[in-house]
């Protein structure tokens, strides 16, 4: 144990995901040695993402305005919606161009090992979205693991009773994988081979 | 196939061993205690990336080091294949095939195959169901590497099926609070469609070596008795016969998990499934476990894993077999019947405290094990 403020430090940075005890302790030591202006630069970058980023009001992607820039842009195609874990995957599925409808994502994948149930993800923010009718297809673009596979069983078997033509990505992504280490080209792939769900 | 060459670097007692093998038959002699039995070990991990002896990895870097490495060059047919694996306990293992990085580790899994017999193997017969389920598995892994990632899939499910049903539980109990069955649902369909795809295999497999463990059982006892394998599965009642088309062992599967829900919930842990199940064994119309005498538990256990041998042989390549210290536990008649049985495989490694314990026409290359270091005889 170290004295308080070193102590905090550490503590604090050990709570960021990947970052144990010897990874924290680590960067602690760096940032005290650090040049002044460099941890305040840090300071800037991390005190701007949290007053200047939010999540879209409509579809929960990172966004800097109430709506993100996807929501806002009159050409996406709003029949079609496709769900995803996290924002990052946006970005991924971005990069293909292969989709031109709009987002929904979840913040997660249902996993109870981490106490994740449907309840901790924005599911009832989805039905609310499709309750105009506007909305035909949805496509199920969770993780190819076992936690994303699950995730999308179990919204396809809720929104069973909705009629809408439910899809997954088809198989050729990387199985046990994230979304986001899917290449273009295989990821492309996958959306335009992508299977209805019938449950 | 054979080990043409093996290279250990803090494994086990070794800091550092390298040692030239030959097709045909090898003896590892030297007292208790001084790694003959770490030396096939580390064979046998090459081949299932797991060790006989402790489920765990951590024993198995020596003492002060923070990992090992195991090489071995495989010689199949006119074709070597060198692979290399850093076992680093608690993280991921790293592979390395023909020296060049970026290979996973079960990219080269299946390339070497090996049949090990060992002191432990009684428990195939006498010990829990657990010991069987992990026969049948290896052997399904040993024919097709693609079984280890059904195996690991199963398992994940199976790990978050008992998260839920355990907090489940827990509400329930503390605040009568209702479980969510939308959810479990969604579990048990994963459950039921990655346990049918090991329950079909394991079926299968059961199936097959049936008349292989019959005949090996028979050539290694003079006495009678009809050594039979019977899969027991959790989802069924005893006696009910499982089908064997995948789609309909999903339904089988998912019809004893609606039956199992209520004590399931109460209980918090996954009640049916292949991780419940056994591979019974009998001699004649009693169960093996139990009844059978000591001499014939062997018989059966050692017969099991000349079927496994037989099965892979079939396949195309003899997988290379392993006799770690069996002979002292056997009789004089059940030494000689295993010898002739395995004497024609392509590589036999066999190691022994007494040499002679080792029948005549097992005696190979010498090779003498003493405190961590191996040297071959002349
Ligand atoms: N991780 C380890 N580090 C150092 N020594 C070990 C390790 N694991 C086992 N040993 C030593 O290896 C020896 C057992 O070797 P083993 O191969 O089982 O002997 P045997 O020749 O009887 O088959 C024991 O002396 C044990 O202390
Ligand atoms: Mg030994
Ligand atoms: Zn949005």
């Amino acid at each position: 144990m170290y004295e308080g403020a070193v102590q905090n430090l550490i503590d604090e940075l050990g709570r960021l995901p990947g970052v144990g005890p010897k990874s924290a302790q680590r960067i602690a030591f760096h940032l005290l040695s650090a040049e002044t202006a460099d941890v305040k630069r840090l300071v800037g970058a991390l005190v701007e993402v949290k007053e200047r980023v939010r999540f879209c009001s409509v579809c929960g992607n990172v966004a800097e305005e109430s709506e993100c820039r996807i929501c806002r842009d009159p050409r996406r195609d709003t029949s079609v919606i496709c769900v995803v874990e996290e924002s990052k995957d946006v970005v991924a599925i971005e990069r293909t161009r292969e989709f031109r409808g709009r987002y929904h994502v979840l913040g997660g994948a249902i996993s109870p090992i981490e106490g994740v149930g449907p309840d901790d993800l924005r599911i009832k923010e989805l039905m609310t979205r499709l309750a105009d009718g506007q909305v035909t297809e949805l496509i199920l673009a969770t993780d190819p693991n076992l936690e994303g596979e699950a995730t999308a069983t179990y919204l396809a078997r809720l929104l069973k009773p909705l009629g809408l033509r439910v899809t997954r990505l088809a198989s050729g992504l990387p199985v046990g994988g994230d979304l986001e280490y899917a290449d273009e080209v295989t990821l492309g792939r996958a959306f335009e081979g992508r299977r209805s769900l019938d449950f | 196939m054979y080990v043409s060459h093996l290279q250990l670097a803090d494994y086990r007692s070794y800091e550092a061993a390298n040692l030239e093998l030959e097709p045909g038959i090898s003896t590892f002699v030297g007292p208790n205690g001084q790694g003959k039995t770490n030396l096939v070990e580390a064979i046998g991990y090459v081949a299932t990336h797991g060790s006989h002896r402790v489920a765990n990895d951590a024993p198995l870097v020596r003492r002060g080091a923070e990992r090992a490495i195991v090489r071995a060059a495989v010689v199949r047919g006119d074709r070597r294949a060198v692979i290399e694996l850093e076992i680093n306990p608690g993280k991921a293992n790293r592979a390395r095939l023909n020296r060049s990085a970026g290979t996973r580790p079960r990219d080269v899994l299946g390339i070497l195959r090996t049949v090990l017999f060992a002191p432990e193997d009684l428990s195939l017969v006498k010990g829990d169901p657990g010991e069987r389920r992990r026969f049948l598995d290896e052997l399904l892994v040993a024919r097709a590497p693609r079984y280890a990632g059904v195996r690991s899939d199963y398992e994940r499910v199976l790990k978050q099926r008992n998260a839920l049903l355990k907090s489940a539980s827990a509400r329930y109990f503390k605040q009568r609070a209702e479980p969510d069955l939308t959810t479990l649902e969604v579990w048990d369909q994963h459950l039921a469609e990655a346990g049918a795809e090991l329950l079909g295999a394991r079926l299968v497999l059961a199936a097959e070596l049936q008349p292989l463990v019959e005949k090996a059982y028979g050539e290694l006892t003079s006495s009678a008795g009809s050594p039979a394998l019977h899969y027991r599965s959790s989802a069924v009642e005893e006696g009910d016969e499982l089908p064997v088309d995948r789609p309909q062992l999903v339904d089988v599967l998912r019809a004893a998990l609606a039956e199992a829900r209520p004590q399931e919930l109460r209980r918090g842990v996954s009640l049916v499934g292949p991780h419940r199940d056994d591979l019974q064994l009998r001699l004649g119309d009693l169960p093996a476990k139990g009844y059978a005498s000591q001499g014939e538990s062997w018989s059966f256990a050692l017969a099991l894993r000349l079927a496994g041998f037989e099965l892979l042989r079939a396949d195309g390549d003899d997988p290379v077999l392993i006799l770690d210290d069996v002979f002292a536990e056997l009789d004089s008649e059940r030494r000689r019947k295993l010898a002739e049985h395995v004497r024609t495989a392509e590589q036999v490694l066999v190691s022994a405290a007494v040499p002679g314990d080792v029948p005549p026409e097992l005696m190979g290359a010498r090779y003498r094990v003493r405190e961590g270091t191996v040297e071959r005889e002349r």
